[in-house]
Parts: C-alpha cells; structure tokens; sequence
C-alpha cells in the first residue's frame, strides 16, 4: 500500500478502485464465493425435493438406486477428486509463476473433466437402453420383477428416475460449462498472462471446478448409496 | 502477499485421504447396518466435503472473514429450505398416497 495517497504509483494490472492487489484478490474470490452461494440455492431445491419424495417412496429410491451401476459411480467420483487435485496444483503453479506446469495440469484437468462426462454419457446411456428414462416408453418392469419384495410402483419409481436425470443433469450442465472455462484458463495461461502477481481467474475458476465437485461428493451417496445392502 | 503458497504434498495428501474415504463409503454401503447406512454415507461425504472446502478451496487459510461469512450463510439459508419444508411436509396428513 502506498504511503501517501498523492503518490499511487501504476501496477499493472491493479483497477483503480482497490487500494492494492490483496483487495482486489480478495474482492473478487468474495464475489466468486457469493456465487457459489447461489449456487448453494440453486442445487438446494432440487436436493429438498429429493428428501421428500425419497422420505415417501423409500422402496421406490431404493430400487431405482440399486439399477444404476455403483462401479461407474465409484470411478466417476475418483475421476473428479483427482481432477481436484489438479487444478489445486495448478492454482499453485500459478502462485509460483511456472506457466508450462500451469498449462499442463490445467489440461489434465480438462482430461478428467471430459472422462467424467465421458462415464456419465454412458451411464445414461444405460438407462435409456433399459426404459429408465421417465416419459411415454419408461417401464419398470425389471425392477419390479428383480425386487419383488420392495412392492414398488413404477409412477413412483419415474420420481426417482426424474430426480436422478435432473440432478445429474444439472450436475453435468455445470460441469461443460466448467470445460469451457478451463479452455479458456488454459488459452490464456499458454499465453502467459497469469504471474505470481496477478492469477485471479486461475484462483476463481479453481474454486468454481472444486464446488462443481463438491455437489457430487453429495450426489454420489444419494443416489447410487441409498441401499445397497443384501436383500432378504 | 497475505496469500499462503501450500506444499504440494499436503494437496496430495489431501487427495490420498479424499480416494480412501470414496472407497470407504461404496464398500460400506454393502454392510447392513440398518438406518444408520445413510448416517454414514451422509458424515462420509461431509468430512470429503470439508477437506475439500478448507483445503482444496483454501477458506482454512483465507484472511478474509467476510468469505467465511458468506459460507456459513449459504449453509443456514440452505438448512433453512430443508427443515421448514420438511417441517411441512412431514406434519401433514398424507395426502401424496
């Protein structure tokens, strides 16, 4: 900070209106954070719907849950922690100045970021192939014949299925948009505009991919774990 | 610079913990241990959840208050949606059957 404001001298990078680059690094993770507030909203209704109905409809939750593969989930969730991984590196990469580890893990990122989607296309895939897809061709007659002792009802189970397709959709929808600001992260820092003294997008976008990562750290148990355990 | 640099260990570290607790939680998703499945799987995901906020989004080391603020805030507005709805929905008579 300057010792007397008559003598501001220019820093590049700095707007005019922060006092020096601490406030305006804070200023903007601030803003990023009331996002994710949101944010918090946001995915918040659509959690609050998924308690009710599956407060109501356990059997029907608990079917639906055990159709979807617990493999893929497990490894779309480790896919995303090591993506994690990545960008807090890459974040620290940034801190240091070091602008080909920057770019590199910046691109494992979005590696993993696609694989992710990648798993999840397939897995959704699966379910169309197997009628789990709610609307005028869903059935649930595999599930009602694998799980007699549930006493399921189908237009329940679609609840299920509705829920699972718009989390997750919603889910993957934050996750493309995470892909593309990653491209640009990674544009821009092969171009060296990110130095120890001004890295902000680098820092901002991490803290958007790690809570993109967060909401399935919750989705992960809600839907695939709902009840797993041998039936009698 | 008020901005902490953390080893690169602790962030490995960090996601060594994160891959275990996943693997904890799908196995043990297979063990009958009646209500308490979904106690388990939910305190699972909020120590992940934890370590990822402290440490992966650095608010353990942010000098700013007022971002720890904004998160404990989301937090209670977020608790607020779910326990008034289900303070609702869950004294009513059971109109959905």
């Amino acid at each position: 900070m300057a010792d007397s404001p008559l003598v501001v001298e220019h820093q590049e990078g700095l707007h005019h209106q922060f006092v020096d680059r601490d406030q305006q690094r804070n200023a903007a993770s601030l803003g990023m954070w009331l996002f994710l507030g949101t944010e918090v909203m946001f995915f918040g209704g659509m959690f609050c719907a998924y308690l009710i109905y599956r407060l109501w409809y356990y059997h029907e939750f608990a079917a639906g849950s055990r159709s979807l593969d617990i493999w893929l989930g497990t490894v779309n969730t480790a896919v995303l922690i090591c993506s994690s991984l990545t960008v807090a590196l890459g974040v620290r990469a940034a801190q240091m100045g070091k602008r080909r580890l920057l770019v590199l893990l910046l691109l494992l990122t979005l590696a993993f970021g696609l694989g992710f989607l990648g798993i999840k296309a397939v897995e959704w895939h699966d379910k169309f192939v197997e009628h789990h897809v709610p609307g005028a061709s869903f059935s649930a007659e595999d599930l009602i014949e694998h799980y007699p002792q549930l006493h399921i009802d189908p237009s329940r189970t679609q609840i299920y299925f509705s829920l699972y397709f718009a989390m997750t959709g919603l889910h993957a929808l934050h996750m493309v948009i995470g892909v593309g600001i990653f491209c640009y992260l990674t544009y821009y820092a092969w171009k060296g505009r990110y130095t120890p003294e001004y890295h902000t997008p680098v820092e901002i976008g991490g803290l958007y991919w790690h809570f993109v990562d967060l909401i399935w750290i919750y989705l992960f148990p809600l839907l695939y774990l709902i009840d797993r355990k041998p039936l009698t | 610079m008020s901005e902490p640099i953390l080893s690169s260990k602790l962030y490995v570290g960090i996601w060594a913990v994160l891959m275990v607790l996943t693997v904890i939680t799908a196995t043990v998703a297979f063990v009958d241990m009646g209500r308490f499945n979904t106690v388990v799987a939910l305190v699972i995901a909020t120590l992940k959840a934890l370590l990822v906020v402290l440490f992966f989004m650095h608010v353990k080391y942010a000098s700013e208050r007022l971002t720890k603020m904004v998160i404990v805030c989301s937090l209670f507005w977020l608790l607020i949606l779910l326990f008034l709805s289900l303070a609702d929905y869950r004294t009513r008579a059971a109109s959905h059957v």
